[in-house]
């Protein structure tokens, strides 16, 4: 899966938008299925918005790349249910953030950015917490204090930062998916990985069979911190090969 | 149980039985970022703690006193971030102006720290036990203090690391995990000592 998503998203932001102001009509096909091929869509803002999208979803994949959001990362992925739901709320913060930074971009003042930007995401959080709240309060109790802590997840104000008070509100709102789902993407890696030793489940339902010991070490902390090292290992392994064959 | 043992209790609880840094995994960020030397590990830690005791207080108070009576229950996590906001903004102007020292040696470190989940997660955490007033301030204390010990701890072992053989796709954050998680293992040795 992660030769697959590396070979399908190698296109950076850059190329992409140059290639398609060269050759506009390059739009038809579905997906970049080589160097050639452009992002395939018809209008430059278009094609600006969905390659943050693609870059964001894992060539800059937050966690994995950008070794932010750390905190959630390493406490919610002891199985994959939580760690869905986790997601799934971090990315309505941070793309409804994004959208509204954004549209108030020209009324920011620099000193007082970050606390604007602080402020803006924590009134999405309190949303998004009152919604789980309400409408799955099992799994509320599961991830207990870290929702109200995406209020202080880097990977959500270094998107305000770096993108949404710069650009405007169809590409940060891109940019959000592609960080959200990124985000999403890689906690469910890795709790696939530690529900999968701990439990020999995914999801809840037990899919290993009978003999499999549960490896309860990978519930715990000390499997978090162990299972995220080794995967940081893989993939920077994957990344410096792929890059050497491009070298080459 | 009398008053004191309980916190000292509280204090042992969240220094090292519920390490802030291996157990609930707050401030991984500044305990995976700056902790490649000793002394700025232990700039950041104190700098927390000073944080985190004041804070602690101050959205105990804020919280009981203020939004709990007016049922405002639900701005809470609004609330809490501004006081750590201003609160570090505080303290910041303060040190600069009273203890330029001080402020040469820490003072890179404050800014950070508003961002830093340590303080907003052990307020919450603190909230939701329901601890009374001087408790909270003991375990604010504790918390900082526990995450001041694991980041130096951290930047000890990675100082040592500098000098070993890592496999390359380990180096930088892949053998600071493990190391993390190692370290982790050993805390456990804690567990059940106290609730």
């Amino acid at each position: 899966m992660i030769g697959l998503f590396s070979r399908l998203l190698t296109r950076s932001p850059g190329e992409g938008g140059g290639a398609t102001a060269d050759a506009p009509a390059a739009a038809g096909s579905s997906a970049p299925d080589g160097a050639s091929a452009g992002v395939p869509v018809a209008a430059r803002r278009q094609s600006e918005a969905l390659s943050y999208f693609i870059k964001d979803l894992w060539e800059e994949n937050p966690v994995f790349r950008g070794l932010l959001g750390m905190c959630p990362t390493l406490a919610v992925t002891a199985a994959v249910k939580p760690a869905l739901t986790m997601g799934l709320a971090a990315t309505f913060v941070i793309v409804c953030s994004n959208a509204l930074v954004s549209l108030m971009r020209n009324a920011l003042t620099p000193h007082l950015r970050i606390l604007m930007f602080t402020l803006t995401i924590s009134v999405f959080v309190t949303i998004a917490d009152l919604f789980l709240k309400a409408f799955m309060p099992e799994m509320s109790e599961v991830l207990g204090p870290y929702v109200p802590l995406i209020i202080v997840n880097c990977m959500i104000i270094a998107r305000a930062e770096s993108c949404a008070s710069k650009k405007g509100v169809v590409i940060s709102i891109f940019d959000g998916l592609g960080t959200g789902f990124g985000f999403t993407l890689a906690i469910i890696m890795l709790a696939t990985i530690r529900e999968l030793l701990a439990d020999g489940a995914w999801f809840g339902f037990r899919i290993l069979p009978d003999w499999w010991v549960p490896w309860t070490v990978m519930k715990l902390p000390a499997g978090a911190f162990l299972t995220l090292g080794f995967m940081l290992a893989v993939i920077i392994h994957l990344h410096a090969r792929k890059q050497a064959k491009q070298a080459a | 149980m009398s008053g004191v043992t309980d916190l000292i209790i509280a204090f042992l609880s969240i220094a090292l039985v519920n390490n802030l840094v291996f157990t609930k995994f707050l401030g991984i960020c500044p305990y995976l970022g700056v902790s490649k030397k000793t002394d700025m590990a232990v700039g950041m830690g104190l700098a927390v703690t000073f944080v985190l005791t004041l804070s602690a207080a101050m959205t105990w108070m804020i919280n009981n006193l203020v939004l709990i009576p007016l049922d405002l229950g639900f701005t809470k996590y609004i609330v809490f971030i501004l006081v750590i906001a201003s609160m570090v903004q505080l303290v910041e102007m303060y040190v600069r102006k009273f203890y330029p020292g001080l402020y040469q040696s820490f003072g890179i470190f404050l800014p950070l720290i508003t961002t830093n989940c340590a303080i907003l997660g052990t307020c919450l955490f603190i909230d939701l036990w329901g601890y009374g007033f001087l408790k909270a301030v003991v375990a604010g204390f504790g918390g900082g203090l526990g995450f001041t010990m694991a980041i130096a701890l951290m930047a000890g072992i990675r100082e040592r690391l500098e000098l070993a053989e890592v496999p390359r796709p380990l180096q930088g954050a892949g053998i600071t995990l493990v190391a993390a998680g190692i370290l982790t293992l050993a805390f456990m040795g804690f567990s059940g000592m106290v609730r």
